[in-house]
């Protein structure tokens, strides 16, 4: 009796303890278990998978270029007959997507957050939360078309004393991605507002602060790193986003450009625009598919890696 | 402010709004220039959300005004043409969507919830191989898509598996894509499901394994079914991969799983959107429509689903 309430009461506490010893005889029961450990152990061999197929033709890529002329280079034209093979253009086209995004998306992310979650009445919420959630599922292709065929067009329309000159640009690829983030943004800080402790926000309310203050200088400093590690997530999301570049954004052209309103390629946008095309195995231009993936699949990995410490740090200080 | 119902929430309620008159009577309620900024903070508030949530129903608006036009029967009967846009449609590509999510549905479910009930119910979270694998987990779900299609192209049409620019090869790269998303979603569902459940369970003389299925699964089913149908229509959705495990060429022919050309609708939409007629434009507009239809019903499904059964388990 005693054992059982004690077993009881640790487990309510850590329900995360594994039920240890429950069943072990059975020969059945050590075969489920087999199974469904090499299904979950199946996601490192996925991990693995992507390593290796990155790794060796970045080896043999960087066996004919110079990683330097790699990194450093200002022309990216590996399929052209006097081919170069300098990333900085994608890397600056991606760029410019990522910085634009983030300026739409964090504004708009972070206000539906404070509102979600300090003013909204409990009535909006529960109508306002899921419908973010449905539409962060719309399609990429589909936000992609409607920024070459809608919001390139209009933006001409309104400000034509831009150079728009030619039908794509990568600066409106960049706000069409940051449209696409703000309801990842929006639902990971409001997670994060929502876990600061309502004795934080009662104190200060009865010390007389209006809800304003309490918003900026109680919930949102408390709420940091959260806050952090969605606009971290928001960035890893956006460098990764390809149909809505390789749409809005067009083929770009080789030199280093930072032209907001012309036509520009990103890393995202150069592997999925090269790999449709006939490239046989074997050729520089089919290995820098995988040198660009091995440099996106870094990129994105230092970011979640930031990500994943700063939302732990905040779960760790309030619950 | 966010405050439930209930005895202990309703006392310090009462006890802020107290200390708050209090503090007011003696130092005097905000200032005028205080009220005005509060006003235009609020408003300000409002004007971001409003304008998050309008510029993703323009998306939805836009699509169909757009595309209404070629909205008939021939979408959905007729096969891809280059030169006949008024009577082109999405045959072969719906049919290869539905051979690749038939595909995706089979390896995840099993995979997913499996690894999911492992970490959860079995796996001894001090030693490092578990620690690794949840790890792992996590930040599988944040690489971008098409790193995946450099696996699906380099690991499953080239390589080892050697599958060639199949559907099977377009699902498989899928279902690895949208894996971690089930997996996530599935061990919060079953987390959710009460200890005391498992130990009623084990205190009556059933084993682990039975525990689990009859009772912790039963009780975590609405969260992974909604886990499952948001990772596929995910994956319906999903272009970018597929371009690089062959989905990108005009499909003439109904495709088969194993052999053949396959193509998909979102890709179908993106090489039809690529084209320079406005009747392809069109077109294009046209398969959106039938994929949001598709997908915006399958997600509030699923949003609906589990809010229904959190709100249950709350009460």
């Amino acid at each position: 009796m005693a054992d059982s309430s004690m077993a009881a009461s640790t487990a309510g506490a850590n329900p995360r303890r594994p039920l240890a010893g429950a069943g072990t005889s059975h020969w059945g029961e050590k075969l489920i278990k087999v199974f469904l450990a090499l299904c979950a152990a199946f996601s490192v061999l996925v991990t693995t998978g992507i390593v290796l197929s990155l790794v060796f033709p970045t080896i043999s890529f960087f066996g004919q270029i110079p990683l330097a002329e790699f990194l450093l280079g200002t022309t990216w034209a590996p399929a052209f007959a006097q081919a170069s093979f300098g990333v900085l253009p994608i890397v600056v086209g991606t760029l410019i997507v990522v910085v634009t995004a983030l300026a739409v998306s964090v504004p708009i992310g972070l206000a539906s957050a404070i509102y979600l979650s300090e003013y909204a009445s409990s009535r909006v919420r529960k109508v306002v939360k899921p419908a973010l959630e449905v539409l962060e599922g719309i399609p990429t292709v589909a936000i992609g078309l409607f920024a070459f065929f809608f919001m390139r067009p209009l933006a001409e329309q309104l400000f034509p004393f831009f150079p728009w000159d030619t039908p794509f640009s990568i600066g409106i690829a960049g706000v069409a991605v940051g449209l696409l983030i703000v309801p990842l943004v929006a639902s990971v800080s409001e997670d994060a507002m929502r876990s600061v402790p309502a004795g934080l926000r009662e104190g200060a309310y009865a010390l007389g602060a209006s809800k304003m203050r309490v918003s900026m200088r109680v919930i949102f400093p408390a709420a940091i790193s959260g806050i952090i590690a969605a606009v971290v997530l928001g960035t890893s999301r956006a460098i990764g986003e390809t149909m809505v570049v390789l749409i809005a954004a067009g083929a770009g052209n080789p030199n280093l450009t930072f032209n907001w309103f012309g036509s520009a390629q990103t890393m995202t946008a150069y592997i999925g625009g090269t790999a449709t095309g006939d490239i046989s195995q074997g050729t520089v231009v089919y290995d820098t598919i995988f040198a660009v993936g091995a440099l996106l699949f870094s990129m994105t990995l230092v970011m979640n890696i930031i990500a994943t410490r700063l939302v732990r740090r905040f779960r760790e200080v309030y619950e | 402010m966010v405050i439930q119902k209930g005895e202990q929430p309703q006392r310090s309620r009462l006890a802020v709004a107290g200390a708050r008159s209090a503090t007011e009577s003696v130092f005097g309620a905000g200032s005028r220039a205080d009220r005005i900024g509060n006003v235009l903070f609020r408003a300000l508030l409002l004007l971001g959300m409003g304008f998050a949530l309008l510029g993703m129903m323009a998306i939805i608006v836009w699509s169909f005004v757009d595309g209404m036009p070629r909205l008939d029967m021939n979408l959905i009967t007729e096969g891809p043409s280059s030169i006949t846009p008024e009577t082109a449609g999405y045959r072969t590509a719906i049919l290869g969507s539905l051979y690749v999510i038939g595909g995706v549905i089979l390896f995840i479910v099993p995979v997913g919830v499996g690894a999911a009930i492992y970490l959860e119910e079995y796996a001894d979270h001090t030693r490092w191989w578990n620690r690794l694998i949840e790890v792992n987990i996590q930040n599988l779900a944040a690489v971008p898509s098409i790193v995946f299609g450099i696996l699906g192209l380099a690991f499953i049409v080239r390589g080892p598996l050697d599958l060639g620019f199949v559907a099977a090869a377009g699902s498989l790269t899928l279902s690895l894509l949208v894996l971690p998303t089930v997996i996530l979603a599935s061990r919060e569902a079953i987390r959710a499901v009460p200890s005391s459940t498992r130990l009623g369970s084990l205190g009556l003389g059933a084993t682990h394994w039975q525990t689990i299925w009859h009772h912790v699964l039963p009780g975590a089913l609405p969260g992974i079914i909604t886990g499952v149908i948001l990772s596929v229509s995910r994956a319906i959705g999903e272009a970018a991969p597929l371009l690089l495990v062959g989905a990108v060429t005009f499909v003439m022919f109904d495709p088969s799983f194993f052999e053949g050309q396959f193509s998909v609708l979102p890709v179908q939409i993106y090489n039809y959107a690529g084209r320079p007629q406005e009747e392809f434009r069109v077109l294009a507009s046209a398969g959106v429509i039938l994929m949001l239809a598709v997908l915006l019903v399958m997600n509030s499904f699923a949003i609906w689903l589990r809010n229904h059964y959190e709100n249950k388990n709350a009460r």
